[in-house]
């Protein structure tokens, strides 16, 4: 299930989503996480759909990478849907058992799952196409203005590097120490969930002493390499704006402007209140 | 003043309990006098435990003395405002190159140290491509670390170092994670970088194979460096050798052995060749 996450895996290839500043990225996969938590109408979130697509097609991504995103929060989509089907009140549409399923509910869940979709779609296109290096650079950028409010906003960036670098040697470490354990009669796959989580101790612990470890010697070798944090260091490839990115920060404000206008002029348009005819709040 | 100096360095490991309090005091280095002088390839060998990587974490400044001075061209390595200028002039190389790589993509990593040096990016980007050139790994620029077999990683982590432009680089136990040839490949060029660029190897090894070449051997046990010399005069000394716990070459062994038997060999033979060639000598003389 680890594989499955999409996020934080980079996608090799040349597209004009890769070319751009991953700071044109950061503020674009922002704006528009933020446009799909505006509005709740059909409008919106078709309009959405076919900037995603059409982010989707400029990235030269194949498809089925995001889709693998997906399947990995399958489990908290579902639950979500459930949770919201169940807990809001309204008009009762059916019941299950006897629980009352309120229109209101269906209409949120069905939103929710969009909009989820939509996020985590929207958030791999990033990582997709900006390798580890350039994202937490264009983090550490972007986000150089928290620094004022005291927030270590290179450590953070450099953690979050290593942190990136680090996982497929722990993925790999972790399928050694449970082929190991295995080997030696180890079962992690039988017995009520608790027994099962308790039958992984054997790999966890080998795992955090390994990660320690580790975390030992990269600072030895990062000190020996003269790393003193941000102060003073300056970078092989230092971030520079594009013709690009320009585009693409007025095709981000002209996306936005879209939303905002569809969000407040859908009520004019036909099912523009919503798709089971129940004024939005 | 030899380019890398310790004098009666000693260093002591504190383990303490949950409440701070001291349990036991480990002197994993006691009394070490080392000099190095700048271009020369040395060894330090010792067993497990024998106290060599905690003596190399030393002269990049990484350790301090708890007792004793080192020096490292001229600087002395507990003068705070020194320790970069020191770190730049003795690179480090580690054991585990997983361990060591900090970037995603090996241009990046190369580029690591010199980022930190703060140069401008025409600079470090002719460092990157020097270094990258100089090991070979040109070819890898824009891979990933992990698409590298361990000889390869510790080639960038060598080019990683060179990109600092350092005098001096230790290299601790930097083979003992490879395959014989991924060790003998990383030797031997460890060697050409030492007499074409003249950069002063320190090589820290519990093989003693490896040590044949150097100009100078120090072997260490609990702390102490308890041989140190030429090479074939410190291998003669094999019942010392064997008794600390290392793995004496068989040819060593062998012409020991065969000195013991009454063969009129000379002492510290290091490979089968010059054994061989002993071997016929003796023959030839004995006619």
């Amino acid at each position: 299930m680890i594989r499955d996450i999409t996020l934080g895996q980079y996608y090799n290839t040349d597209s004009f989503l890769h070319r751009l500043d991953p700071r044109t990225k950061i503020i674009g996969t922002i704006v528009y996480l933020v446009t799909l938590f505006l509005y709740m109408n059909p409008y919106v979130y078709v309009f959405a759909l076919l900037f995603l697509v059409l982010m989707i097609r400029k990235s030269n991504v194949p498809f089925k990478f995001m889709i693998r995103g997906l399947r990995g929060i399958a489990f908290i989509m579902i639950m979500t849907a459930l949770i919201n089907i169940f807990t809001v009140p309204g008009d009762t549409l059916f019941m299950i058992g006897s629980f009352p399923v309120a229109k209101q509910g269906v209409r949120v869940a069905v939103y929710m799952i969009f909009r989820l979709s939509f996020l985590i779609i929207g958030s791999s296109l990033l990582t997709l196409t900006t390798p580890p290096v350039r994202l937490t650079d264009g983090l550490e950028r972007t986000f150089a203005f928290m620094k004022i409010f005291k927030v270590p906003v290179h450590d953070m960036a450099m953690m979050m590097s290593i942190a990136l670098r680090f996982i497929p040697i722990l993925i790999e470490e972790t399928n050694i120490i449970m082929k190991a354990q295995l080997s030696r009669g180890a079962d992690f796959e039988s017995g009520s969930l608790l027994k099962r989580i308790k039958s992984l101790m054997p790999v966890i612990i080998p795992l955090f002493i390994g990660a320690f470890k580790k975390a030992n010697d990269l600072a030895d070798a990062m000190d020996a390499r003269c790393y003193r944090g941000g102060v003073k260091r300056s970078r092989m490839n230092p971030l520079k704006y594009k013709k690009g990115d320009y585009a693409a920060y007025a095709m981000l404000v002209l996306y936005a402007a879209a939303i905002i206008s569809l969000g407040i002029y859908a009520k004019y348009l036909p099912f523009g209140n919503d798709i089971l005819g129940i004024g939005a709040k | 003043m030899a380019f890398i100096e310790t004098k009666k360095l000693a260093f002591e490991y504190i383990r303490r309990d949950e409440e701070g309090n001291v349990e036991g005091i480990t002197r994993a280095v006691d009394g070490v006098n080392l000099s190095v002088e700048q271009g020369s390839f040395i060894s330090i060998l010792g067993a497990n435990g024998s106290g060599k990587s905690t003596l190399a974490l030393h002269l990049n400044s990484l350790l301090h003395p708890t007792e004793g001075t080192v020096t490292v061209d001229g600087m002395d390595i507990t003068d705070g405002s020194k320790s970069w200028d020191i770190r730049r002039t003795a690179g480090m190389v580690f054991q585990n190159p997983d361990n060591q790589i900090v970037g995603s993509i090996v241009e990046e990593d190369v580029a690591f140290g010199p980022e930190n040096l703060g140069l401008t990016s025409g600079e470090i980007f002719k460092r990157v491509n020097g270094s990258l050139a100089l090991t070979g790994m040109d070819a890898f620029k824009h891979k990933s670390p992990s698409a590298l077999s361990g000889g390869q990683k510790q080639r960038l982590s060598i080019a990683g170092v060179l990109a600092m432009h350092p005098k001096c680089i230790i290299f601790d136990e930097a083979t003992a994670m490879l395959d014989p040839e991924g060790r003998a490949e990383i030797l031997s060029f460890v060697r050409e970088l030492n007499r074409k660029q003249h950069i002063t190897v320190i090589w820290i090894t519990h093989f003693m194979e490896e040590a044949i070449d150097s100009d100078a051997v120090f072997v260490m046990d609990s702390g102490r460096i308890v041989l140190s010399g030429k090479p074939n005069a410190v291998f003669s000394q094999v019942e010392m050798l064997t008794n600390i716990g290392l793995r004496v070459p068989l040819a060593t062994r062998l012409s020991y052995d065969l000195i013991k038997e009454g063969v009129p060999l000379n002492r510290g033979i290091l490979d089968m060749e010059s054994l061989a060639g002993e071997l016929i000598r003796a023959k030839l003389n004995s006619n």
